[in-house]
Parts: structure tokens; sequence; C-alpha cells
């Protein structure tokens, strides 16, 4: 080049960096995982999917105390929660203990008249007081009469235990000593819900933190009693923190490593500072497109940048050893503009992908590696010094050969391999498939078992199934709440289900509410329908005053509003099943499988769905969110399918038109002998491929092609002695990117570490069967 | 002579005494051998509120060694399963609620008054209850006091009054006053 062009290209590419550090500056880094969480089709299994992560449910943490004994951990809880309850950072701090307990029984006993369904007129006639009290007696009678005994004088139509009625059957935390501990008794349990929304992980994990530092601070605490935490904000921090710290190690540990190998081919400082200014230069164009294209850039999107490393190196290990050859690089950057292309038609496929982490990834790269490229062509030749001062590498290059040479003629590996390969995806009857979510979850296998544990011992269902809809506003979303209600009130009385909760058991719609006061006769009348409702039962009106105040308060109390449960465990309930939403409400209910018959914790849908349909509620609509996920899930796998194999054809297409389709054919072959080792190397492992591995198969195809390309073009690039000098980078470059992604697989996260063993293991073996397959035959 | 007269008396009067006091132990290993029985029953609940004692009747069925079903049939049907840790409410509409004893002390301590007599559980009658005995085989009165202050806040005194390995009756006095009380009539037993 030109030294007057040179120059230009040098100015270029300083504006460009200067803009890329300009854009980095601004940018917003994120780091949970939503990124690799689908974004799923529908707009209603979004709805979902967001609640669960962001909305009330996810702002619960489930807390056990845990160590010392039961006296010492009771003190705790108690202590906790009086220190944390007045915190801002939580809208809800409970123990189970007897003064929140009854804060809950108040708020249903003393708004009983309006809060029980039961409240009609018909029911506050002579005849009706008369049916409801005999009732009432008749349940004094049996196993529950201690506790009716207790409400009769206030309460002989049993309002009380119509209310108590929705909840029945639910399980509860077990109590000891006034606050509730776990199953097994070893551990004391509380309920927090934090004041901030999922959205922010940052509060959240100060909450957390602020749980933390309390429970250490509390005075004359026994050294080994110790918190535990579990639920999904405690789950999310905890996989950002898991995040972050392993983006510094990959990164850290990543460029070492390259810097060794490196060092180790070179020999030359100024050299590797040369080699690096391709991959920094690709690196900062990456990370600032991506900002630019998404508005922020993930953690997961940085921990693949050790992978760019390896491959954006590998231009200038090419450039360098093939220089110090003094050969032209005509035909060589020829080479290379057809290994990039492929690598971008790869890692285009990425970009349509529905997870945002993926499609980030794709960006990334594809302008990570056109930059590394184009500075590696335009910009390193005029930085480098005329005679490279490279270390002889024809030694090293000779014995290569001779591996190499002896690689082809053992082609025959390549069709054991293949045949073993194919024998046993064939053979190994499992299902390859990895179907659950959870697959990429970060979250360790005790981190899991102790949010189940804790979650049992706090009686919660794990919210499997869901009837939800949403409505413009609060009494219409109550309303229809109420209706859905007496539909799934029969579905429970006839065991389709267990059981439910719908938000109007906790708060009635303003209309049912007025209904029911207007139900209420007034205090002369009352009193009249009384005495003539008592007739001839044991009981006498003069006993009942307090029935009387009670319904006369009733009748002309306030009524209800979301306020009115500020403060109790109801009201937690309430916000994770009526939600606020910028244009309206979301109404979530749980649903409770019966625990009868063959399929006991499973709830037939299609009856709820008709029972539903029939009372003209068909915008109700009934999930089994497992299988939502699954499905999702499985759509998802489906599409990364269609998507991989349409970069792989594509890849192939683009081999086909430029170098023929017989060279074409000796590239694809041994790629695909690659890809189905390692899936089958995965089998025979036990490990089920998620979306991410396929991912990760991919890229082998996407990178392995440059050495097949390579290998099959090497005669054209000039004398033996500068082949081997070709076979001298591929090796180096291969061995770059076996490192760097090889590195990757040993994350503790899922998601790079299941693409990092794909493309390490893949890579090297696409370096062998090229070397086997597509190199043109020794000529010995 | 006098003096043998004397020695003779006293042993005379331990024998006796022997053969008229039931002791705890002996009482729990006749209850313990039956090994189960079906039998009817009327309960009364009297409450201070109320001008006349609630009735009501129905069916109990014990097998050894914890299995004990109440079958309310009037006023109202109701049924009670006590099995092992578990105990199931039925109610006449169906529905169903199942509580974990040992999730529920109180409960537990109240269902064990009944079952540990009638499976002659000591163990777990004294882990509630401090035990009083009076009587003799063939008409014994035991009185169960409970340990636990929640306990005893509402019920003060359980008394169980039988003849040989039968149950009669069964009184549960409440703090407050009440009192229920049932009386048992074998149907069946082995």
């Amino acid at each position: 080049m030109k030294p007057r062009h040179h120059k230009l290209a040098l100015l270029v590419w300083l504006a460009v960096m200067l803009a890329s550090v300009l854009v980095i500056a601004q940018t917003r880094f994120v780091a949970d995982l939503s990124a690799f969480m689908p974004k799923v089709p529908s707009a209603r299994q979004q709805m979902l999917i967001d609640q669960l992560r962001d909305g009330a449910i996810a702002r619960i943490v489930l807390v056990g105390i845990e160590g010392g004994d039961e006296a010492e951990r009771g003190r705790l809880s108690r202590l906790l929660v009086s220190r944390l309850a007045h915190s801002p950072r939580f809208t809800s701090v409970q123990n189970g203990d007897s003064k929140t307990q009854q804060r809950d029984q108040q708020y249903f006993f003393n708004n009983r008249y309006l809060l029980s369904p039961a409240v009609t007129p018909a029911r506050f006639s002579a005849a009706g007081l008369h049916a409801a009290i005999q009732d009432t007696l008749d349940a004094m009678s049996g196993g529950a009469g201690l506790v009716v005994k207790k409400i009769l004088p206030r309460d002989p139509t049993g309002e009380t235990l119509q209310i108590l009625d929705q909840f029945i059957g639910e399980s509860q935390p077990r109590t000891s000593d006034d606050i509730w501990v776990s199953r097994d008794g070893k551990r004391a349990v509380l309920l927090l819900q934090l004041a901030e929304s999922g959205l922010n992980t940052d509060a959240q994990a100060a909450a957390l933190e602020d749980v933390r530092q309390t429970f250490a601070s509390l005075p004359e605490r026994h050294a080994d009693t110790r918190l535990v935490m579990s639920g999904t904000s405690v789950m999310s921090v905890l996989s950002r923190n898991t995040i972050q710290s392993e983006v510094e190690r990959l990164a850290t540990v990543g460029t070492a490593l390259v810097v060794a190998l490196l060092l180790l081919v070179y020999r030359s400082l100024p050299l590797l500072l040369l080699g690096l200014i391709p991959v920094v230069s690709g690196a900062l164009v990456g990370i600032a497109s991506v900002s630019l294209g998404f508005g922020h850039v993930h953690g997961l999107t940085l921990g693949f940048g050790t992978t760019l490393i390896g491959e954006a190196v590998d231009y200038s290990i090419y450039l360098f050893i093939q220089r110090a050859g003094g050969n032209e690089p005509g035909h060589f950057w020829r080479t290379i503009r057809l290994g990039v292309l492929t690598s971008i038609t790869g890692f285009a496929a990425l970009m349509f992908s529905s997870f945002p982490g993926l499609s980030q990834l794709g960006l990334y790269s594809i302008s990570g590696l056109v930059t590394a490229v184009l500075v590696t062509r335009y910009i390193l030749p005029g930085l480098m010094p005329a005679r490279l001062n490279l270390r002889d590498l024809s030694g090293p290059g000779l014995v290569l050969q001779k591996g190499l040479d002896f690689l082809t003629r053992m082609r025959w590996v390549m069709a054991a391999a293949l045949l073993a390969a194919v024998a046993v995806l064939v053979f190994h009857q499992q299902d390859i498939w990895n179907r659950q979510l959870n697959a990429l979850s970060s979250i360790s296998k005790e981190q899991n078992k102790l949010d189940a544990e804790l979650r049992g011992d706090l009686g919660g269902n794990d919210m499997r199934y869901v009837a939800s809809f949403s409505a413009p506003d609060q009494e219409s979303a109550l309303r229809l709440a109420e209706r859905t209600r007496r539909v799934l009130q029969d579905l429970a009385r006839q065991r389709v289900i267990g059981g439910f909760h719908t938000p109007d058991e906790l708060l009635p719609s303003q209309a049912s509410q007025w209904a029911r006061q207007a139900a209420l006769p007034a205090a002369t009348e009352a009193k009249q329908r009384l005495e003539q409702a008592l007739s001839g039962m044991p009981l006498q009106a003069d006993q009942l005053q307090g029935f009387l105040a009670d319904v006369e308060h009733g009748r002309t109390q306030p009524l209800l509003t979301r306020q009115s449960l500020q403060g109790s465990a109801a009201s937690v309930l309430l916000d994770s099943m009526l939600i606020k939403r910028p244009n309206g409400y979301l109404v979530l209910m749980p649903l409770r499988p019966s625990g009868e018959g063959p399929k006991a914790d499973e709830i037939a849908l299609d009856k709820v769905r008709s029972a539903l349909e029939r009372q003209q509620l068909s915008q109700v609509t009934v999930i089994d969110l497992l299988e939502e996920t699954t499905a999702i899930f499985d759509s998802y796998t489906h599409e990364a399918l269609v998507f991989s194999s349409l970069g792989c054809l594509a890849i192939l297409v683009l081999l086909g038109f430029t170098c023929g389709w017989l060279q074409a054919v000796r590239v694809i072959i041994p790629l695909g002998c690659a890809v189905l080792c390692v899936v089958a190397i995965f089998d025979a492992c036990g490990i089920q491929l998620t979306i991410l591995h396929l991912v990760g198969l991919l890229l082998v195809v996407a990178i392995g092609s440059n050495y097949a390309l390579f290998f099959a073009n090497k005669q054209q690039l000039g004398s033996e002695a500068e082949q081997r000098q070709v076979e001298v980078s591929l090796v180096v470059a291969n061995l770059a990117t076996v490192t760097s992604f090889g590195l990757l697989g040993t994350s503790s996260v899922p998601v790079l570490s299941f693409i990092g063993s794909t493309v390490a293991i893949g890579a090297l073996l696409a370096l062998v069967f090229s070397a086997m397959m597509a190199r043109i035959h020794p000529r010995t | 002579m006098s003096k043998m007269l004397a020695g003779l008396t006293v042993l005379l009067i331990a024998g006796f005494c022997q053969a008229a006091d039931l002791s705890v132990a002996d009482l729990m290993q006749m209850l313990g051998q039956k090994k189960s029985g079906t039998a009817t029953f009327v309960e009364k609940k009297y409450i201070a509120v109320l001008k006349q004692p609630l009735e009501s009747s129905g069916e109990l069925a014990f097998t050894a060694p914890d299995r004990l079903e109440k079958r309310t049939l009037k006023p109202k049907a109701e049924s009670v399963v006590l099995e092992g840790n578990k105990l199931m409410l039925e109610r006449s509409d169906g529905r169903k609620m199942t509580v974990a004893l040992s999730d529920r002390p109180e409960v537990a301590a109240f269902v064990e008054s009944i079952r540990a007599t009638l499976s002659g559980d000591r163990g777990a009658l004294e882990r509630f209850y401090t035990v009083g005995l009076n009587g003799s085989t063939e008409q014994w009165q035991m009185s169960l006091t409970p340990i636990q202050p929640r306990m005893l806040k509402v019920i003060s005194q359980i008394r169980i009054a039988g003849k040989q390995a039968q149950v009669r009756t069964i009184e549960f006095l409440q703090a407050d006053g009440d009192r229920s009380e049932m009386v048992i009539t074998n149907t069946s037993s082995k």
C-alpha cells in the first residue's frame, strides 16, 4: 500500500477507535440472565414470564435461619423481623408470629360482612338467619367445634367460616413457639417482600445485603447460626454476581493464555503488541456496535469476547507467519476473505435468534471480526517492520508437516470416527435435547435444593397452574375475578382442581361490597329478624348483641380498598394476584392440583377451560407454566436448528460459489464429521444438548471452515516451504481458538460453558479432519 | 401373736390394695392388646351460651396401631380420619382437609388423647399429658392434664373412663368451663 493511503487508513482507524471508546463510555452493561431467556412469541406468555421474573412473585424472598437451638433461632427470627419491619426496602416482613397472624385474622373477622361471598339478602331474612345459625351450631357439634364456639356470639351466621373455607386445603407453614419453622423443625423461616421490582437488580442486591448485614449484627448471636435465602431475586443477584466474576476471570485468563501462546510462537514483544492490535480494535468496535444496536451490552457478550480474541488473533498469526516466509499475500488475502465471509455467515445466523443474548453475540462477532480483518489487512502491514524478525519456524514446520502427512494417511480414522459417532447416536437411546429451561441457569444444585426446601417450608406451591386475564382497571379486574371464582369453586367441588386463590377473596369488587352492605338489614329490622330466627333454637338474642352491632357496623363501614390490607400477610398474596401494569391490571390466580388419582399433581386443564367457556369466561386463560416454558424452549430449540442449518447451508453455498462445488464438498465433509463427532461425544457422556450447544456447532462450522479452506487452497499459496508456513499458522491459530473456547468451557455459567466446550472440541476435530480430508494429497 | 397378726393384716391390706388399684402400666398393657374395634358414639357438648347441649352421634372405628376414624352422622355428616401422622377431615360437601400432626402440636395433643389411650401407648400419652388413674380393672377413670401451656389454655382436663379394655366415656373439660361428653357403645372388637 502507498504511504499516503496508509496514513489515511490509520486516520480512519484512529477515528473509529475513538468513536468506539466514546460509545463504550456511555454504555450500560447488564449481567442478569434474562438476555438468554427467549423472548416468547405471544404477549400473554411474555407477560407471565415477566411477572415470574420481575413481578410481585419475584419480589418474595424466602429466608431461613439455621444452626443454634430452637430458642436461639426463634429469638433471632423475632429480632430480624423487628429490625427489618420498618425498612423502606421491604414491603412485608413476616415470621408467622401471632402479631401478624392476628392482623390478618382481624382483617377477615372485622370485615367479614363485606368479604363473605355468602352475604345475600336471603341469608339475612329471618328464615335465612335461622338456617345459617343452625349450620353454625351443627358445625359446633363437629370436629371444629372449639373454633366455631369462639366466633358464635359475634358471628352466629358463620361468615368467618365462609371466608376461611376459601383457604381450606392450603398447606401452611409449620409453627413452633409462635413462629414459622421448617418441616423438619431445624430452621426458622421468614418471608420478605422486597419493595423494588426485579427490574432493578442493584436495589434488590442492596436489600438482600441489608438482610445479611442486619442478621450478622444481631446482638449476642451464636456464632454457629447462619442465614440462608432464596427466591427469584436471590437467584438473579447470585447469577449476576457469578456472571460478573466469570467475565472478569475469563477476560483476564483468556488474554494471558493467548499472549503466552503468541509469545511462544513469535518470541518478540513488538510482534505480540502488533498482533493484539486487530483483537483490541475488533473488541472495541464489537462492544460499541452492540451498544448502538441494542441500547445495552450484556456481560455474557463480553464473556464471549475472549473467543473473539481467539478468532481475531488468527488473522495476524496468518499474516505474520506467512509474511515472515516472504510470500506474496495475494492468494493469502483471498483465502482469508473467504474464511471471514464463512465466519460472518455463521454469526449472521445468530443475529436472527430470538434470544437477545445470541443476537448480541452475533452482532458483536461480526463487527468485531470485520474490524479485526480490516485492521490486519490495512493497518498492520504499514506498522510492521519491513523484515519480520520472527523466529525460524521451519523446524517445527517440518515436524508439523510430517504429523499432518501422517494424519492424511490416517484418513480412515475419520471414517471410523464417523461410524462410531453414528453408532453412538443410533444405539444410545436418550433424548439428545435438554428441554428444561433451567438447564441454562447458572444457579447451583445446592441453591435449587435450598429453594425447593424453603418453598416447602413456607407451604408455597410452585405456581405451575395459573388462570389469568387482564382488565383495564382494578374494579373490572375484581368483578371478573368474582365470576371466575364461582366457576373455580364448582371445579374444586368436582375435584377437578384441589384449590385456588382469587384476588376478590381478599378484596372484593366495590360492587360486591356495596351489594353485600345493601343485603344487611338496618339495626331494628335486624333485631326483629334475629328474634324470629332464634325461635326454637337453644340460643337467645341477648347473647348475640355483638352480632347485631357488627352487622350494623358492616352495613355502614367504608368500603375496603387495597390500603385496608396494609401490613398483613394477605396483602403480599393480593400483590401477587392483582398486578398493576402500565395500561391496566393483570390478574394471576394460582390453581392447585387435587392431589388425588393417578395424576395427583396434574390438572386436567381442558376441563377447566371448557367450564370457563360455558360461563362466557373465555378471556380467562389457563396455563400450565411448566408445559408452557417447555414448549417455548422446544420451539426455540427448533428455531435454533433451523437457523443453524440455514447458516451451514449459506456457508456451503458461499464455498460452492467461490471455490467450486468439488472443493466445497471437500471442505464440508470434515466439518460435518467434526459436528457429528461432537454431538456423539456429548451424547456418550450423557450430556443433553441445549440451544447453546447448537450455536456452538454452528460456530464450529464457521470457524472450522477457515482451516479446511487453507488446507484446500494451500497449493495456490506457493512453494512447499510456504505451505509449511501456512500449516504452522493454521495450527497456532487453531490452538488460540481451542484455548479461548476451552477456557469458556470451564466457566460455571452454563451459557458460556456449553458454547465453549462445543467449539473447543469441535474446532480441534475440524482441524484434524480437515488435515485428513481437505489437504491435497502429500507428495511423497 | 399380735405382732404376727399385725404383719398379716399389712400383707392382706397390701394384697387387697394391689388387686383393687390398677396401675397405668397395667391399663396400658390391657388396652394395647386390642387390635381393632368399632363402636357407636353419642356426644353432648355443654356450652354456656346454649340453653341445651348440642348432641351429635355416629360411629367410631379403630385399627391398631394408629388408625382411628370418627364418622359423625348426625346432625351433619362429617368424617375425621387419623392415620399415622395425618389427620384428614372430610365434610358433607366433599371438601377435604389434611393436617400433618407434626405441624400442629396442639392438634396432635388433642387427638393423641384418644388414639394413644385406645392403642395403649403410654409414651404418646405422657408426651402431652400428666396421667392420673384410679379405680379398678372393672371400672377405671383416667385423667389427662395437658402439659403444653397452649393446650392448657383450651382444655383443662380430659377424663376417660372404662371397663377392662373398653373405653366407655370420654369427657373434655374446657378451660372456659364448657365441656363435652362422649358415650361409647362397643359393637365389635378383636
